[in-house]
């Protein structure tokens, strides 16, 4: 395996509060890894390092640096760097305004793409792969808004997929869903990373036990450990780990 | 004969629980009758102006001039004014707006936004002096034609003046509206920030963007105190944007005032019309709010 990402010596802040410290660590391509700990300990500000979210927040700042295929992401444009690495979030957030298709469609037409043969090929693509085509196509012309909250998060995911990107974080996309449709989003995870270079934020530890290939462990801004997910779960090498996904605090 | 224990369903008790239930329904009728109170004075407003204003209105009322007994002009030129106004102060006011929600998180923004606020509360007459002697100015320094002093051009410089501020406000808030998480999801697909914000936030606030500038002119149209030091007002139709044009507010100002029992007829019938015009305009802004898409991003 590859590294696709790699951070390296990561530090963020929001004003003067340090949220995330000096961490170093790979996402392997074609691969999915994840990111555990507490609420708090900066998993979400790390993965919104990566596709350069985090300076959209005021006074957010950063040091150290995120490597796409060995590349600075800080030395190009954060527009083309967001081309290459998608982003699903917390809680579904469809464009209100859009219909199930053109929320699919928005990052190429608002892209500039106007071939309307190429934006039906790729809706319809999307909405496959996210696993939720048989259940809208019907209904493209319905307001995103007007499905259920899982239906809602695949087309979120639909439409990261859309751009083809290289990258897809995923910011614990099934906080808000109940098990049913938390299973689907975790088998389409399954499916995504035959393509994709996958790493998503969770608080679920069955969750990351279930999807990921390798999982890191963050504790108050820092990196304890990452490993292979199974070696993480049955053979933990810090003390802090270990009494964290035995359920001890957290 | 027993003693009644309940009157209108409430026991007759002096416990807590009791008690409890009459202040209930103490503050209740108390609500209701407020209610009324603030009531009165508009369906008040609004019987007076139909039952007089019904009266005045005849089928030359909107096609003959002040100057003859009709209120042609005055429509004529609150359109002219407010189509003016809304030229200059929609853009501008919008643009604002849009700055300072997408760009208006630094001092700049909260300087620019504590002006504006300090604008929208300045006093309308304040605004009327300011545009006579800023148009006198330019003209006595020979910039502009002191013809201008009174005119459509330095009427629609007032109502500008009193129009921007409040656009760019009721902007700001509807722009507001739309979730950070929306436009994230935006610039996470790679979108450049000023497409997000012209493609995507500007379409989910519109139906408030819209409302807002719906006020707008609402507000201005029934605007009288800066129009009779800038507009001026005039007996007879549209004659250029260097003459002095007549508007609703203005008739009804100066015909309330008149001696003739006719003018004051008249002065009902403009107030009858201006009333219909506002409510249209009320009534269409919030039909826009009840469009399919509503605003503020997605439901949980």
């Amino acid at each position: 395996m590859t590294a696709k990402v790699q951070v390296q010596n990561l530090s963020a802040w929001y004003g003067s509060k340090r949220a995330i410290e000096d961490i170093s660590l790979d996402v392997d391509e074609r691969a999915v890894t994840a990111i555990i700990g507490p609420s708090g300990c900066g998993k979400s500000t790390l993965i919104r390092c990566i596709n350069r979210l985090h300076e959209v927040v005021p006074k957010a700042r950063t040091a150290g640096k995120v490597l796409l295929d060995g590349e600075d992401v800080y030395t190009q444009s954060a527009v083309s760097v967001r081309r290459r690495i998608g982003m699903v979030f917390q809680k579904a957030n469809p464009f209100p305004t859009m219909s199930v298709f053109e929320n699919v469609a928005a990052g190429l037409r608002l892209n500039g793409v106007r071939d309307p043969k190429k934006l039906d090929e790729t809706v319809l693509r999307s909405l496959k792969q996210a696993a939720l085509w048989d259940e809208v196509k019907d209904a493209l012309d319905a307001p995103g808004v007007s499905l259920s909250g899982g239906q809602q998060q695949r087309l979120c995911i639909a439409r990261a997929l859309a751009v083809q990107p290289e990258v897809i974080l995923m910011d614990e996309p099934c906080s808000a869903l109940d098990p049913i449709a938390t299973a689907k989003i975790e088998d389409l995870i399954f499916d995504l990373k035959k393509e994709y270079t996958v790493a998503i934020v969770t608080h679920n530890m069955q969750q990351a036990a279930r999807v990921a290939d390798y999982t890191a462990f963050l504790y108050l801004g820092k990196l304890i450990e990452m490993n292979r997910t199974r070696d993480l779960f049955e053979r933990p090498g810090q003390e802090l780990t270990e009494k964290y996904i035995t359920g001890r605090f957290g | 004969m027993r003693f009644p224990t309940h009157v209108a369903g409430l026991p007759l008790r002096l416990d807590r629980e009791a008690r409890r239930l009459w202040k209930d329904l103490a503050m209740s009728i108390a609500a209701l009758l407020c209610v009324v109170i603030a009531l009165i004075p508009l369906g008040s407003i609004l019987v007076e102006a139909t039952a007089r204003g019904l009266q005045a209105i005849g089928p030359s009322f909107f096609s003959l001039d002040t100057a003859f007994g009709g209120i042609g002009n005055a429509i004529q030129g609150t359109l002219i004014l407010v189509a003016l106004s809304s030229l200059i102060s929609l853009p501008v006011g919008i643009l604002t707006g849009i700055y300072l929600s997408e760009f208006g998180k630094n001092p700049l923004g909260a300087s620019i936004r504590f002006f504006v606020d300090v604008m929208t509360q300045v006093p309308s007459i304040v605004v009327g002096i300011f545009a006579y002697s800023v148009i006198l100015e330019l003209g006595q320094a020979g910039i502009v034609s002191t013809r201008l002093v009174f005119s459509a051009i330095s009427g629609t410089l007032a109502l500008s003046v009193i129009m921007i501020p409040f656009v760019a406000r009721t902007a700001e808030e509807a722009m507001r509206l739309v979730s950070t998480s929306t436009r994230e999801a935006g610039l996470a697909l790679g979108i450049p920030r000023y497409r997000v914000i012209l493609r995507i936030v500007l379409p989910s606030s519109a139906s408030a963007l819209v409302t807002g500038a719906l006020l707008g002119v609402a507000r201005v149209a029934g605007e009288t105190a800066p129009l009779l030091m800038t507009a001026f007002g005039s007996g007879f139709g549209f004659s250029g944007l260097d003459h002095p044009v007549e508007s609703l507010p203005h008739t009804i100002y100066t015909f309330a005032l008149s001696p003739y029992t006719a003018q004051n007829q008249t002065a009902w019938g403009a107030s009858l019309v201006l009333v219909v015009m506002m409510l249209l305009i009320s009534v269409f802004s919030r039909l826009l709010l009840r469009s399919r898409y509503r605003v503020g991003g997605a439901a949980p």
